[in-house]
């Protein structure tokens, strides 16, 4: 057991480096630089993350229509997305005459920077976790519902009825749904017995948690599906941007890369849910093993932790994205009885069936 | 049926049409895609028979055609789009017969009504489904569709 939680760790490379720094330099600017480096890390990683899931999506709501999506720039249209991003970055940011310029300029960032506070937080491999400490479900449901004032700024600012429908719908909605988000999540934590991040991936090496707590993890997984999706601000929910009742909800007014801010959050958010459920649900960076098959358990240790997270979490990047092009856009109202009237009481009576089991030892 | 078990009918109802849903849904994505991806696939492409694309005289191996210039085309064409220029010649028995001179067909103005078609006592024209007709000046598009040194083919 201890040799295998050294799986892969990138923790001994870490401490090499910092040690390398602090010997030719104090150690608050050693610090200081490597807290730099992490920022560059994350932010290019984000970005990236942000092409690959727009060129994923656009392949696969194509496929779901019977098209091919983009296939001219590049082979199969792999530099489209490239494209798009320079487009956006040299296109105007308009001020709106009658908007509240601070507001209205201060929204994407408030949005993006939830965004980017809860993608920190993810474990991509052993020892390469950014944000790590012993309450990280808590500070991950914190930080993104910085995302809703963002969302409600941006409608509220815009001056605008189609934004400002579309922003009190999605902070209708995203209020709601953190609930079921949170209880589904707190189910998990009772599993694993602990909030940490980092703590909830180690006690999965033995099975992973939708395995360990069958039926209550299972529910909870479904929960966790359904509010994420929901959280993602992505169809069936899709309410807040409603294309054919909103123009475009509360980014109608935005443009250029203030525009482009939203779009990547909104993609991003996609794949921190995912990460997310795959961290909590499906073990994060921990490989598949099955009891009793040491040689099957052999080969999957040897595919790297990061390998595993990213194909867990594009998993369910894939089966969101399944939901969203196969399902029509529920009424608010709709949306807002699933969720007081049915994830509530379910998140809730599982949240109990999960404490019961737990309690007489009836879980993994 | 009381409340209680509206309820959780309802939710199985439910999950179970969504789950219909996606199993359609799912099965599309693994169908045969339906886009044509045009300038790659000109050599597999099917066009229809009865597409119009163009205006064609067709001419046998002998150099001849069916026109006849009698010049019911140039009258039914709603836009001026066909010109034909005819000539007469007397014929061994005596009688005076118009002949074919050239027949002037406007692609750039052409409708593609096919009543110039419709009209021909002789089919000695017709539609081809060949659609790629770009060209960069419009003067191009005028097109002379009997060929040189084309006679009339004898009824």
């Amino acid at each position: 057991m201890e040799k295998f939680l050294d799986y892969y760790s990138l923790a001994p490379v870490f401490q090499w480096i910092h040690a390398l720094l602090c010997g030719v330099m104090p150690e608050a600017l050693a610090l200081c630089i490597e807290g730099l480096a992490v920022a560059v890390v994350i932010i290019l990683l984000y970005a990236i993350l942000a092409i690959v899931l727009i060129y994923m999506e656009r392949k696969v709501c194509a496929f779901f229509q019977l098209r091919y999506g983009p296939m001219r720039v590049g082979k199969w249209g792999l530099l489209q997305v490239f494209a798009d991003v320079l487009k956006i970055l040299i296109k105007e940011i308009i001020r709106l005459k009658n908007s509240d310029h601070f507001l209205f300029d201060l929204a994407p960032y408030l949005v993006i920077l939830a965004s980017i506070l809860t993608f920190s937080c993810l474990p991509w491999n052993n020892g390469a976790q950014i944000l790590d400490f012993n309450i990280g479900i808590f500070f991950i449901l914190a930080a993104s519902s910085i995302e809703v004032l963002g969302i409600l700024l941006a409608g509220w600012s815009s001056n605008n009825k189609y934004a400002l429908i579309g922003a009190m719908r999605s902070g209708a909605m995203m209020i709601s749904y953190e609930i079921s988000l949170g209880m589904a999540l707190i189910t998990m934590v009772v599993l694993s017995g602990t909030m940490s991040i980092s703590g909830i991936v180690e006690s999965q090496a033995n099975g992973w948690n939708l395995f360990k707590g069958h039926l209550p993890a299972c529910i909870a997984f479904l929960v966790y599906l359904i509010a994420g999706n929901a959280e993602a601000n992505r169809g069936p929910f899709d309410l807040a941007e409603a294309e054919q009742e909103l123009t475009a909800g509360y980014h109608t007014e935005y443009s250029g890369m203030h525009f482009g801010f939203f779009y990547l959050a909104e993609y991003l958010n996609l794949f921190i849910v995912s990460g997310i459920a795959a961290t909590v649900f499906l073990g994060g960076w921990m490989p598949l093993h099955v009891a009793g098959l040491s040689a099957f358990n052999g080969v999957m240790d040897l595919i790297p932790g990061f390998i595993w997270f990213f194909g867990k979490a594009f998993f369910i990047v894939f089966l969101l994205m399944w939901i969203k092009w196969t399902f029509p856009r529920l009424r608010i109202d709709q949306v807002l009885n699933l969720e007081w009237k049915y994830l509530i009481p379910i998140c809730l009576f599982n949240l109990l069936l999960m404490v019961v089991l737990k309690v007489f030892g009836l879980v993994f | 049926m009381s409340n209680l078990a509206k309820y959780f009918n309802g939710i199985f109802e439910g999950v179970k049409s969504l789950l219909i849903g996606m199993r359609t849904s799912m099965r599309v994505f693994f169908r045969r895609k339906i886009t044509e991806q045009y300038p790659e696939n000109r050599k597999t492409l099917y066009i229809s028979e009865r597409f119009r694309g163009t205006l064609v005289m067709p001419h046998d191996e002998n150099n001849q055609h069916k026109c006849i210039a009698c010049g019911l085309c140039q009258m039914s064409c709603p836009n001026g789009t066909i010109k034909v220029t005819s000539a007469t010649q007397e014929t061994e028995d005596g009688k005076k017969k118009k002949y074919l001179v050239k027949y002037e067909y406007d692609l750039g103005s052409c409708i593609f009504c096919q009543l110039c078609v419709n009209v021909c006592p002789c089919n000695a024209i017709e539609f081809t489904n060949s659609f790629e007709n770009a060209v960069f000046t419009r003067s191009k598009l005028v097109k002379q569709l009997n060929q040189e040194g084309s006679t009339c083919k004898a009824k």
